[in-house]
């Protein structure tokens, strides 16, 4: 009944029992729906796992989608710590390859070690600008977040299709790409740091923005623990009074972390366009910052659980692709029903196990207690 | 008294129920007769609502029987408990404000289909119920349009429409005005005299003396003593709840020449359909005195707070602090900062939701409004080692238990986080201190506690304005009363001319009547 709401969890119960429980549930009702397309689920599964961490250049394309999923989800996170809602991860990353594109462009003569802080300052300013208008809307104006940020994702679509169309495209190019950075800019893979050490690997994009985002998910928790401005962001969580009592300005806040929400998705663009693609293409973001979503969701808005998660979605992604080749009766879309299940379970339902492992808690202290 | 000879209408017999760590009832064995108000005391957390509950079907007792009329029964939900003639009425409404009272009183027990008979029908026992008891109410009135007297007299009239031959009543009297407590008891009286059995759950001694035959004392999950009402008095009552020997009155140095520290005049702050909420209010707050604001929440105390402190903007009007111009010296994105710079403290009378962060371990809502400053924080992080530090000053200063820095701030009871909020403002020494609402949901003990520290503030020379709807707390503490209702200020009192009637009178917007009174007295406002 309600008394077990009130219950805490011990850590390990709420962070580590919880999230591997639903996605057990998840894969439960994945291998029913395997079985159910006719084939056998365990060899389903073995090939995803084989697809995505069994080979050296499957883990590294799995650590790079997880590094977009970092940025997205810490992007998600931050601003759920201030009781925002931020949607817009996907538009706002997306805004941010404009930043990259452009600091490449400029920067032409240089290598990458000196394009990539002049890079990343230019995606921060893109997507940064892309997320303070829905701030700005919240703040001043009381636009929800929820709704701008979604609606903002369609605008930074059109726009990018525009310039890609029209401005940006490539010469004598006939699909919507832009011209291609300098072979000097791209990012330094791991596959050939990993070579140093007589690993083989041939094709993983896996780069160092994968440090990045392990570095970004350091600044975040002294950003929220640590930090005066995350003590600040954590009382707005709780409402606007207690913030006014406090001598903290909501609106100034609520700007601020959007600000620094569209900063974290921003760096998607790094990754991916100074990484791997070395270029703007349509749609590069491909939906990243909506698994962002999923996983802040799964891993608890705190950046150790987001990096599990990542991996976990990145694992997915990897994985579902390697699926299709294997097993002629499963569609490249069985992956989205997984992932739609681990979110389901995960985010939306994450308090099914919630109340009877509370139960089983009481039960246990009882036993000890008498 | 013959309710001796009154059978039992509820038996506990060696009732145990516990939560985790916590006993929250131990062998409780209670007998509560037919045909009599039987009223329970205890501090917060003393078991008075864990029994309630386990009567009413929300918790199962760990061990013992429950005997209604001698029979052993076996609640399992509040529909079970409903269908044995036991009605609860919460601390807070559950009605539909959208729903006519009719609605809300069928709601729950209705037909599936809503046809003019049954409508009929309901309406007639209603009007029987009414006119039986004495609580006439108008069947069509939306809840929303009805004052909150009215909308409890609906939540009893529904407990009675589904067979409630038992009543038990949470906290029924706290958001009533006196005139309204008084009504409110002649009903419980009718009941008790139509042979219905009441039990009354309240931390107010004067209503246990003024309107019980019986009265258990909680303590700690445990049952004190249960005695005949006539045999006791409120002090002894007090010392059971306790354990100890409590102060009510509070002795005070005299004042001196009233040194104004806090002037406002003609403030007037309006709502978003222009309909003010604060309508000219006048009032003056002097170093060395407590200034009581009277008045039923909700007629605009907390905006008056909120306006003083600076979380709130005013549209007409000026504020004066120590002669100068507070809108003046309060910076414009952070108001409330400012204030705390110039040794204005609140204390907020949403402790939980304003004062303090729910989701906070106790260290950080030590610092909360204070979190900026040095050494607390320092180049944009806070620093934790000295919020811990101050923490400790805060628990050990202000009596806050348990004095754990990493317990979260929503575990700790109503009273600890009062002291926890106190505390942190106390630290900083203010000169004017808005407080509140300081002892709502408070037990007895903090009270004393918190009314000490009050008072000692008082008699250091700093300005005290403290709002608060316990009456009885503002006629101990104030020395100056000023009377709040529907935006305005009703009545200024001096301590010594100020009585329960007189206030209650204009609490109740009875302007009229007290203006010919305080005329009387010669008395200008």
């Amino acid at each position: 009944m309600r008394i077990h709401h009130k219950i805490d969890l011990p850590g390990w119960m709420e962070y580590l029992l919880i999230p591997l429980l639903n996605l057990l549930l998840a894969f439960l009702l994945t291998s029913i729906v395997v079985f159910y397309a006719g084939e056998n689920p365990f060899d389903v599964f073995a090939s995803l796992f084989q697809g995505a961490l069994g080979t050296v250049d499957g883990t590294g394309y799995t650590l790079y989608y997880a590094t977009n999923f970092i940025f997205t989800g810490l992007a998600v996170a931050i601003a759920f710590h201030g009781g925002l809602f931020n949607i817009g991860g996907e538009g706002q990353a997306y805004i941010a390859g404009v930043g990259v594109l452009l600091a490449c462009f400029w920067l032409d003569q240089f290598s990458w070690w000196v394009v990539l802080p002049a890079a990343m300052l230019s995606a921060a300013v893109f997507g940064g600008l892309w997320a303070f208008i829905p701030g700005w809307l919240q703040a001043k104006r009381g636009s929800h977040v929820v709704i701008t940020t979604i609606m903002f994702n369609y605008l930074a679509a059109a726009l990018i299709n525009y310039l890609l169309v029209d401005v940006l495209i490539a010469p004598n190019q006939q699909s919507p790409q832009s011209q291609a950075i300098a072979s000097d800019q791209h990012l330094p893979l791991l596959r050939d740091m990993l070579g140093f050490f007589g690993v083989e690997s041939r094709f993983s994009p896996l780069n160092i923005s994968f440090f990045l985002a392990l570095f970004a998910c350091f600044v975040f928790w002294l950003l929220v623990w640590k930090s005066k401005f995350g003590y600040e962001l954590r009382v707005i969580e709780q409402g606007e009074k207690v913030a006014k009592y406090a001598g903290i300005p909501p609106a100034r806040l609520v700007m601020t972390v959007m600000v620094i929400s569209g900063i974290f998705a921003s760096m998607v663009a790094i990754n991916v366009i100074m990484g791997e693609q070395h270029r703007l293409i349509i749609e590069y973001t491909n939906g990243a910052g909506f698994v962002g979503i999923a996983v802040a969701l799964m891993g608890r808005n705190h950046p150790v659980g987001i990096i599990a998660a990542a991996i976990l979605f990145g694992a997915l992604y990897q994985g579902g692709s390697e699926l299709a080749f294997d097993f002629p009766g499963l569609s490249r879309d069985m992956i989205v029903v997984i992932q739609g299940l681990v979110v389901l379970f995960c985010g939306a339902m994450e308090n099914i196990f919630k109340p009877s492992l509370a139960r089983l808690v009481i039960y246990l202290r009882r036993q000890k207690g008498v | 008294m013959i309710e001796t000879q009154q059978p039992a209408a509820i038996e506990f017999v060696h009732v145990s129920k516990r939560f985790g760590m916590v006993q929250a009832n131990s062998d409780i064995n209670l007998l509560i007769r037919q045909g009599s108000i039987h009223g329970i005391v205890g501090e917060n957390g003393a078991g008075k609502s864990t029994l309630m509950n386990i009567l009413y079907g929300y918790y199962q007792a760990d061990s013992g029987d429950i005997k209604l009329l001698g029979k052993n029964v076996h609640i399992e939900n509040s529909q079970q408990a409903i269908a044995l003639g036991i009605g609860m009425v919460h601390q807070h409404f559950m009605l539909v404000e959208k729903f006519t009272v009719m609605e809300n009183i069928i709601l729950g027990s209705e037909k599936t289909w809503r046809n003019k008979t049954a409508m009929q029908n309901a309406r007639s026992i209603l009007d029987n119920l009414s006119q039986k008891y004495g609580m006439s109410i108008n069947p069509e009135a939306l809840i929303e349009n009805l004052p909150v007297g009215l909308q409890q007299r609906v939540e009893i009239l529904k407990a009675l429409y589904r067979g409630a031959e038992i009543l038990i009543l949470d906290e029924p009297t706290s958001v009533l005005t006196p005139q309204e407590v008084q009504h409110f008891f002649s009903i419980l009286r009718t009941l008790r005299d139509a042979g219905k059995t009441v039990v009354l759950i309240t931390h107010k001694l004067h209503e246990i003396m003024a309107v019980t035959d019986h009265v258990t004392v909680m303590r700690q999950g445990k049952i004190i003593d249960t005695i005949l009402t006539a045999t006791t008095s409120k002090e002894q009552l007090a010392e059971m709840m306790v354990g100890r020997r409590l102060t009510t009155h509070w002795q005070r140095q005299k004042t001196h020449q009233p040194a104004p520290l806090l002037e406002v005049k003609k403030l007037s702050l309006f709502g978003p359909d222009k309909r003010p909420i604060l309508d000219n209010i006048n009032l003056t707050v002097n170093r060395g005195e407590i200034l009581g604001v009277a008045g039923v929440s909700g007629n605009g105390q907390s905006q008056l707070l909120e306006v003083l402190s600076g979380m709130r903007s005013y549209h007409e009007g000026e504020i004066l602090l120590g002669g100068r111009q507070l809108k003046k010296l309060l910076s414009r994105h952070r108001p409330t900062q400012s204030a705390r710079q110039l040794l204005v403290s609140h204390i907020p009378e949403d402790r939980l939701g304003v004062g303090l962060v729910k989701n906070f371990k106790a260290w950080e809502s030590g610092i909360l409004g204070y979190h900026y400053k040095p050494p607390l924080s320092k180049a944009g992080f806070i620093k934790k080692k000295n919020s811990l530090n101050h923490f400790a000053t805060i628990a050990q200063d202000y009596d806050v238990r348990p004095p754990n820095a990493f317990l979260k701030t929503s575990s700790f009871s109503g009273g600890n986080q009062q002291k926890l909020v106190i505390g942190r403002e106390l630290e900083e020494n203010p000169d004017l201190l808005l407080i509140g609402q300081p002892t709502r949901g408070v037990d007895v003990g903090a009270i004393e506690f918190i009314h000490r520290r009050l008072i000692e503030l008082r008699d250091a020379g700093k300005a005290l304005l403290l709002v608060s709807a316990e009456l009885d707390e503002i006629l101990t503490l104030a020395d100056r009363i000023v009377v709040m209702f529907d935006g305005k200020i009703v009545g200024v009192l001096p301590r010594h001319q100020a009585s329960e009637t007189k206030i209650g009178l204009l609490m109740a917007g009875v302007v009229e009547e007290i203006r010919e009174t305080l005329s009387e007295a010669g008395i200008d406002h």
